[in-house]
């Protein structure tokens, strides 16, 4: 079954799903395995797994900092992708990579389709990686059958935003507001207006990120997309309180 | 050049989709800009009034007999206004921001002569102004941070990744993808995603301009060959472009070769076997990585040369042979620099000394009826305390020591 299809399906059981995000290696792959176990059994419905990049340019402070950590605690491809495998295969929920184009680009991306697809990932997201320049990447994700999903920001034209939904697949990751990630948005008229515009572009269903921190904020997207995402939350909690605080977290979530 | 961004199989543009329309914006206006002959005029008259150009080109004379090879020539862009190359592409892009009506600049800055010139432009031109700058970098240009805020900016010491250039920039397009309604980032050099290096590189090739002219008019021919140091390498495709048309002008890029390429203490990407084809910070060159497609930490007594990537264009002429690529050691570039102010009474900066070691150990071999030009990117009498450091300075040691007294008993 397709991405969206599955997606499609969970949500006709659930208000609104949940995706939650970690970074590989992140304060390690103990802890990773622990908030996933949790995250899972608490219900969340997709998990994007980072594979740290030495130069994250379209993240913030909190996940910079994770990247870098990782990094430097040694935290190599081949751990990500072991660990990836391992996930995929302990846990029901559609597993996607998300990190910068070079990771795939310096291992060679039909290898790492082909691997990635063997480890039963289901897509991927590439923040810097257009449309334009991805045609080589597009071809690979079709022919190993992986979700290439593309962002709308607010900042997307209309006709910009249908252009990516001809090449986007599984869902469409909508940024709610301008700026990296990691900080306050604010859910008014503007945003309403800005997912209203992100569902008349495509067919495929919609995934809100960027500072959504509370069931407040995941109800303001409730009705407008599919998914919430909680991206920088949960590591600045698992950093200040353990692991163990993050099945309350998202239990409290919906 | 037209190309939409690629170099033979190097650049693009590699943005976040956040950026995307304000991308569309900028390719507008720099195209508009590039076929309207009066914006050209004006920056132009602009550089002849508020800058020193044509910068002069000098013939030097003292160090031509002591090679006893080719007649070496400098061109001095040290005598530019803020004493190097990086205020061609700062006025530059200032004319584009004045016609996309924004209010302010981003930049960053390695060794800070691009956020002295940013500091200085938006002066001028009334913008407001926030410069990135690495910590490390902070640390070892505390006099260029000085004028920056004199001038008016903000600056931001950058603490994530390595803390130097590549930090800066990842730390500008985080501000720029926040605000970029009423912000233009204005990138020092010839990298980054299109329309970033063919428009610095447009900016820049006003050197090139010049030399070309001054060389024909002073020595009666083409130069044999020219130098330049390439960190991110504008000032080399700056003075590169004058001389691309003749086959017969040798072209020659010189990288930092630090403790030297066997130590893997360097940043040089084309001169050494280390670099490997990769993508980042929005395009695509050959970058000191690791298997992993990590970026790895360079090093060179040159905050400006201490980069992991390279200039898709520089990285195209390189693949076709027309750009040889070399590498001077931090030990090299010190001896050339005290060889060219004890010579010819000039100072220059530690990474345009690159340029200078590189032509020095090369220049007995060509004979005398032939010229070669050496690019000075920029002047090093302001980075004193940088190069007092490179030299160990005793008496200068002692002055700073005995100042920090002062201070701490005026306190």
């Amino acid at each position: 079954m397709k991405l969206q299809d599955n997606i499609r399906e969970a949500k006709q059981k659930k208000g609104i799903l949940l995706m939650t995000h970690i970074v590989l290696g992140y304060p390690s792959f103990e802890v990773n395995r622990a908030v996933i176990g949790q995250m899972v059994d608490k219900g969340v419905d997709l998990i994007e797994m980072q594979i740290p990049f030495s130069e994250p340019m379209a993240d913030g402070p909190v996940i910079v900092k994770a990247n870098q950590d990782s990094l430097a605690n040694g935290t190599r491809l081949a751990d990500c992708l072991d660990f990836a495998g391992e996930m995929a295969a302990t846990h029901k929920i559609p597993f996607l990579l998300m990190t910068y184009y070079n990771i795939l680009f310096k291992y060679g991306l039909e290898k790492f389709c082909r691997k990635t697809a063997d480890l039963r990932i289901k897509g991927f997201i590439i923040p810097d990686l257009p449309p334009e320049e991805g045609a080589e990447y597009l071809g690979y994700c079709r022919q190993y059958g992986l979700a290439p999903i593309f962002i709308y920001a607010p900042t997307s034209t209309p006709a910009r935003m249908r252009e990516l939904a001809r090449y986007g697949e599984g869902f469409i990751y909508c940024v709610a507001r301008r700026g990296v990630t990691g900080s306050q948005t604010t859910f008014g008229r503007e945003f309403a207006e800005y997912m209203a515009q992100c569902r008349a572009s495509t067919e495929l269903p919609l995934a809100v990120g960027f500072g959504i921190r509370n069931r407040d904020d995941v109800n303001a997207v409730k009705g407008r997309a599919e998914i919430a995402v909680i991206g920088s939350e949960t590591i600045r909690l698992v950093d200040a309180e353990g692991a163990s605080a993050v099945g309350p977290f998202i239990a409290g979530l919906r | 050049m037209k190309n939409n961004g690629y170099y033979g199989q190097w650049g693009g543009s590699f943005i976040p989709e956040i950026l995307h329309e304000t991308f569309a914006q900028l390719n507008k206006v720099y195209e508009t800009a590039r076929h309207d002959p009066a914006f050209w005029q004006e920056y132009v008259d602009l550089m002849a009034t508020y800058s020193c150009r044509p910068t002069p080109l000098t013939y030097a004379g003292n160090l031509s007999r002591h090679f006893g090879g080719a007649q070496i020539f400098i061109k001095r862009e040290d005598l530019n206004h803020t004493g190097a190359h990086k205020l061609n592409n700062v006025i530059g892009q200032g004319l584009l921001v004045k016609r996309m009506d924004k209010k302010r600049v981003i930049a960053e800055t390695g060794a800070g002569q691009h956020g002295v010139a940013t500091a200085t432009m938006a002066a001028k031109f009334g913008l407001q102004c926030t410069v990135y700058m690495g910590e490390e970098d902070v640390r070892r240009q505390r006099p260029n941070v000085f004028w920056m805020e004199k001038l008016g900016a903000e600056v931001v010491p950058v603490t994530s990744g390595s803390g130097i250039l590549k930090d800066a920039i990842n730390a500008a397009f985080r501000d720029w993808v926040t605000n970029m309604d009423d912000s233009h980032y204005c990138l020092g050099t010839a990298c980054g995603p299109h329309p970033f290096p063919e428009m610095v590189a447009w900016f820049q090739s006003i050197i090139g301009l010049e030399a070309r002219e001054q060389i024909s008019k002073q020595f009666g021919s083409a130069p044999a060959r020219v130098y330049a140091c390439v960190g991110g390498g504008s000032n080399a495709m700056g003075i590169f472009q004058g001389f691309l048309g003749q086959p017969d002008v040798e072209l020659v890029g010189v990288e930092a070769g630090g403790y030297g390429l066997a130590s893997g203490k360097h940043a040089a990407r084309l001169a050494s076997d280390d670099s490997s084809p990769g993508v980042a910070q929005g395009y695509k060159t050959m970058f000191l990585q690791d298997d992993d497609g990590q970026m790895r930490t360079t090093h060179s007594v040159a905050a400006g040369l201490d980069y992991v990537g390279v200039s898709p264009i520089l990285t195209d002429l390189w693949e076709q042979g027309r750009v040889r690529f070399a590498s001077a050691t931090d030990k090299e570039v010190m001896a050339a620099l005290e060889l060219t102010m004890t010579r010819e009474g000039i100072i220059p900066a530690l990474e345009s000394s690159h340029a200078f070691a590189q032509a020095f150990k090369e220049v007995g071999d060509l004979p005398a009826d032939q010229s070669v030009i050496i690019n000075m990117s920029g002047r090093g009498d302001k980075d004193i305390f940088t190069i007092a450091n490179a030299f160990a300075d005793p008496s200068w040691q002692q002055f700073i020591i005995n100042k920090g007294k002062e201070y701490e008993a005026a306190r």
